[in-house]
């Protein structure tokens, strides 16, 4: 799974840091959010899954490997 | 024209049923039940739509081309003869970006959920010391007034740098311009009223700056005594009447229903339980207003540009498939078992509360500790005279006579 945040988006609401305090924090001199780890265990999809949904800037988006996978390789070959 | 429904608008802000307290008021109910999208009828005879179900809500408020301007000529009120004094005086919540995004952001930093959670002594202490308060030496008390109004009054005190000794002027301000009801004179004096003293409260703190929300806006020269006026009136009034009407219809409802207080008890538990209360009673039960700059198709209806909508987040929280379950009581009841992560009880979109941390910390430790420290907590008054609070767009109660 893959995950990015926009910061221009990022509205300081907190849901992201309530609901997944390891993987987001926010910044001590914006306030906007920061990612604290860029690789995820299976594990933590559901809550990333949710932390997506519950962001209410729309900050926050996922891609899921197997879309990312199924995907045709524009630079194979 | 085409796209006008034939059920009739819903008369907004509606009457809740007598007897149901708890629920949202039925004409709101009953038109979440005919459609997601319908109409509404407002105070000052002008119509616009009312969306009611989940999906139309949370696309509404997300979606920038619904404006939270109410400079708009088609800005829906919700309260007749406003429109003039929020034109005037905008708060940040009635502007769109990127001028609400510079205001809402220069106040951000004080609400972040590290900074709340280092609070959360602070507020353990405020909560402990008016339970001391309202238990010395007798056995009797209104909740509201001893308890449910104190502790976030005193929370909002503390971070915007105002005297609580103040109480009784900004208290009893806020409650007018939350009003239903008052003439425009009125809420213009209250408004008026309110700005100065925190104005004066500016004034002495560019002298000497403390440690609090308004020293930090007293010092920056990129916002107007306006501008500061709005957003410490905004932050005071929004910091301590929401919260105390959660504390004390929280209060009411789990006094009906004590086999779920357990719940609040477990510190793995409490968070989740909050929720539920938080989407269950959803206090700010007139919806919020939108208008919307371009055409929007919602759900196979066009809101066409210059149309106004109001986004119901009383019924939007009752959604069954969200909500609702096999192993769960309905979604229009309580049930703090419930995951209750996705309510919109604090709005949603850009303009999403941005006290939550502060006000679900506050909702946590002060119910926790009042069950934890009166267990043997009851009303004193039969539930039919319990006087609740439907004259001011945040429901709550008036007062909640309790005895231990």
């Amino acid at each position: 799974m893959q995950v990015s945040v926009d910061r221009d988006r990022c509205c300081s609401s907190g849901m992201c840091v309530m609901n997944a305090p390891d993987i987001f924090e926010q910044d001590d001199q914006d306030s906007l959010v920061r990612l604290r780890q860029t690789e995820f265990e299976p594990a933590q999809f559901a809550v990333l899954r949710l932390a997506a949904d519950l962001c209410p800037g729309g900050a926050i988006s996922v891609t899921e490997e197997d879309a990312v996978e199924a995907a045709p390789a524009k630079d194979a070959g | 024209m085409t796209s006008t429904p034939t059920t009739q608008a819903v008369p907004m802000p509606a009457p809740r049923a007598v007897g149901c307290p708890f629920s949202p008021p039925p004409a709101y109910t009953e038109a979440a039940a005919t459609a997601a999208l319908t109409r509404a009828s407002l105070p000052d005879g002008e119509s616009c739509w009312l969306a009611t179900g989940y999906a139309e809500v949370r696309a509404i408020l997300s979606d920038r081309r619904f404006s939270a301007d109410a400079r708009h000529p088609a800005f829906p009120m919700l309260v007749a003869n406003r429109r003039e004094l929020i034109i005037e005086n905008p708060s940040f919540i009635r502007l769109d970006d990127p001028e609400h995004a510079r205001q809402r952001r220069m106040v951000t930093g004080d609400f972040l959920v590290k900074r709340v959670e280092a609070m959360r002594p602070d507020i353990q202490q405020i909560v402990d010391e008016a339970l001391d308060r309202m238990t010395d030496g007798r056995t009797e008390a209104d909740l509201v007034a001893e308890f449910a109004l104190p502790v976030p009054s005193l929370v909002i005190c503390l971070l915007l740098g105002v005297p609580y000794e103040d109480r009784d002027r900004f208290q009893g301000l806020s409650r007018t311009l939350l009003s239903k009801h008052g003439s425009a004179e009125e809420v213009r004096a209250a408004f008026d009223e309110l700005s100065e003293y925190l104005g004066g409260l500016v004034a002495d703190k560019r002298e000497q700056p403390g440690d609090d929300i308004l020293s930090r806006l007293a010092v920056r020269d990129d916002l107007t005594p306006d501008d500061i006026a709005s957003t410490g009136v905004l932050l005071l009034v929004a910091g301590h009447e929401t919260t105390a009407n959660m504390i004390s219809l929280s209060t009411a409802l789990l006094l009906e229903q004590p086999e779920q207080i357990a719940l609040l008890a477990d510190p793995a538990t409490l968070p989740g339980a909050v929720e539920e209360l938080l989407r269950h009673l959803t206090i700010v039960d007139t919806g919020l207003p939108r208008v919307a700059l371009e055409d929007v198709e919602l759900g196979g209806t066009v809101i066409k540009a210059g149309e106004g909508v109001i986004a119901l987040l009383s019924t939007a929280n009752q959604d069954e498939n969200l909500f609702g379950g096999a192993d769960r009581r309905p979604a229009d009841e309580l049930d703090l078992g419930r995951d209750a992560r996705r309510h919109m009880a604090f709005g949603f979109g850009v303009h999403q509360c941005l006290g939550q941390p502060l006000a679900r910390a506050e909702l946590q430790i002060a119910l926790a500790t009042l069950f934890r420290r009166l267990p043997g907590l009851r009303l004193a008054a039969t539930p039919d005279k319990l006087e609740f609070r439907s004259e001011t767009l945040i429901y709550g109660m008036r007062s909640l006579p309790v005895t231990w």
